[in-house]
């Protein structure tokens, strides 16, 4: 174990974390907005890679499956919300519920769709290539990956912090019926919120088909992972979520190589204990 | 008060008439109903002390599935490496395997308990995918993503290979659960419980411990997941990380909801439709998986209570259909 193991578990664990970020920034800004903790948010993840596999055999090009895909499954959350969950009104096991219920016809409905086999999204050639630095090979694509986190978290940091859109989602965060009371129309925040996080999902399931492909069960594989994030960070913290996405990142790849038996132990047990102690998470508002 | 008396009365005969149909036609029907009985009664052991607490103190749970699974790792285990538990040494095995739900219930609490509304679910959800982690990866103690498998069935004056004898052992265990948490949920403690699920504050100020009565609550459901989960291991044949993954409590919770929670028996009815669709109806149609999650999605909208809550539905239903015919009555009444 030499410097150069260290730098590339880092590496790996810096862009695994990467992508955990595309798929755990999106939950958290949903449990911040509406506290509902939505149990469907690794299936819009699968379905994301699915649909880009499906653009990428009709066209042949990834560039255009990446938004497609996102905004389709967008698409999905928004009118999950609209239809589903707003009618539902606040109750935290309902809405759980109602989601995991999703999560079922969204698993069949791949299923039927896209068969049971494991499938990989190929990226662009440019992107399969490798990069020589101080001795280190590092694949372009997790430099991509990394790159794209970056650019959407600065992003939504500009959006949420700068805008009025921004100002009037960071106050439902903190409390929603005052911020009803001044005039913000929550709905409508929960609704944008939302799909954004299906959104985010579904583009980190392209990005994320590349190298953990595509296959039946990857949902629930994904979903504790985006909820370790969520809560390691703070739910509807921005940069909670970024941090915490770089430390589960970081914890996974170091958990599986150093003690590869109890690798997810020590991935969910911090998070255990975090919530025992500070319910809302490292990063989350009172 | 004596109507609410009769009424109870009422119900625990009825529960009991239909479990007495059920040890007689079940042995009598195909080898695949006595499997899919056996499953869903052993399973809603586990669904039941799900209910003590989403029914009736009022935590959801998102992390049962991990009492059964140190009950049925347990029970495999101590069968496979050190030949425990195959002769009348079982019955240790189902003591060890309560009092390590118990324990691990012990401590889990101790995290989880303070938490309340979503933060439960989530730290509880944690929890369990700690087990889950453990049971996935540990290889060496649990078989990692095989599992284990069990070989045979314990033997002990009876042999419970066989699959009707299994099965009256089964819904045995099942119906000593069923009368324990019942008695439980109805004695002064589960009176307390349920006045901590309406309002925490009001007891905390009657002067309760509502942190010491759900801990009990909670370390009463691990006792109870652990016993499942001895019996899931005989009943299935093999433990694997599936029995504690985080979609197995999300069943458990489902399965409560569907039957209908705070009424124990609804757990049961919710296992035996749930697994009913996903092992029945999967041999015939394709698509099952869409029924399963519409039972959901439509529980969850037109019957919050559950299928239980049907019977107290019509009755009210009937009773404004009453109340406006009489009210027509009145208001077409000449004066």
């Amino acid at each position: 174990m030499n410097t150069q193991f260290w730098l590339i578990q880092a590496f790996n664990g810096i862009s695994y974390g990467a992508l955990l970020f595309l798929v755990g920034a999106g939950l958290s800004l949903i449990f911040g907005v509406m506290r509902i903790v939505n149990l469907a948010h690794g299936s819009y993840f699968l379905l994301g890679g699915y649909v880009a596999l499906t653009v990428i055999w009709t066209t042949g090009s990834w560039l255009l499956a990446l938004p497609l895909a996102a905004l389709s499954i967008g698409i999905v959350g928004l009118l999950m919300e609209r239809i589903f969950l707003r009618p539902l009104g606040f109750d935290p096991l309902r809405q759980v519920l109602l989601t995991v219920g999703f999560a079922f016809l969204f698993q069949q409905a791949a299923l039927d769709l896209w068969s049971g086999n494991n499938f990989d999204i190929t990226p662009p050639e440019q992107l399969t290539k490798s990069i020589v630095v101080g001795g280190l090979y590092l694949p372009l694509y997790r430099i991509f990956m990394i790159g794209t986190a970056l650019a959407i978290g600065i992003a939504l940091w500009l959006i949420m912090e700068k805008t009025k859109m921004g100002a009037a989602v960071r106050a439902t965060v903190d409390d929603a019926q005052m911020a009803r009371g001044c005039g913000i129309d929550t709905s409508r925040i929960s609704m944008l919120i939302f799909s954004l996080g299906a959104f985010l999902a579904a583009l980190g399931g392209v990005i994320g088909g590349a190298f953990l492909g595509i296959y039946p069960g990857l949902d629930f594989e994904m979903l504790p992972l985006a909820f370790a994030v969520v809560i390691i960070g703070g739910m509807g913290s921005l940069g909670g979520a970024a941090i915490g996405a770089l430390l589960v990142g970081l914890a996974d790849n170091f958990g599986k190589a150093l003690f590869p038996e109890i690798s997810y132990f020590t991935l969910y047990a911090p998070m255990a204990l975090i919530l025992a102690v500070k319910p809302t998470g490292l990063f989350g508002r009172e | 008060m004596s109507r609410q008396m009769s009424s109870a009365r009422v119900n625990v005969l009825l529960v009991v008439v239909a479990l007495a149909i059920v040890a007689i036609i079940v042995p009598h029907s195909n080898s695949f109903v006595i499997l899919l009985a056996t499953r869903a009664l052993a399973f809603s052991i586990l669904v039941m002390s799900l209910d003590i607490l989403l029914g009736y103190t009022g935590l959801a749970s998102l992390g049962q599935a991990a009492y059964l699974g140190v009950g049925a790792y347990l029970t495999a285990i101590l069968a496979t490496r050190y030949q425990i538990g195959l002769g009348w040494d079982f019955w240790a095995v189902v003591v060890l395997g309560m009092l390590l739900g118990a324990a691990l219930a012990a401590f889990f609490g101790l995290l989880a308990i303070r938490a309340t509304g979503v933060y439960f679910l989530m730290i509880t959800l944690a929890l369990g995918q700690c087990v889950w982690g453990l049971a996935y990866r540990w290889n060496s103690l649990t078989g990692g993503d095989n599992g284990i498998n069990l070989r045979s069935r314990p033997k002990f004056g009876i042999d419970l290979a066989d699959e009707v004898t299994f099965f009256y052992l089964v819904l045995a265990c099942f119906a000593v659960s069923l009368a324990m948490m019942y008695t439980l949920v109805r004695s002064p403690f589960g009176r307390s419980l349920t006045g901590i699920r309406e309002r925490e504050l009001r007891m905390q100020i009657l002067g309760y411990n509502t942190w010491l009565h759900k801990y009990i609550a909670f370390i009463i459901a691990g006792a109870f997941g652990g016993l499942s989960g001895v019996l899931w291991a005989h009943t299935a044949g093999i433990v694997s990380p599936e029995n504690v993954v985080l979609t197995t409590s999300v069943d458990a919770l489902l399965m409560a909801v569907l039957g209908g929670a705070g009424t124990l028996i609804g757990g049961v009815i919710g296992a035996i439709i749930v697994f009913g669709l996903r092992e029945y109806l999967s041999t015939l149609v394709p698509w099952w998986q869409y029924v399963l999650g519409a039972v959901y999605v439509l529980t969850i909208f037109y019957l919050p209570t559950g299928l239980m809550g049907i019977p107290e539905r019509i009755r009210q239903w009937r009773a404004t259909g009453a109340s406006k015919d009489r009210a027509k009555e009145l208001a077409s009444a000449p004066t």
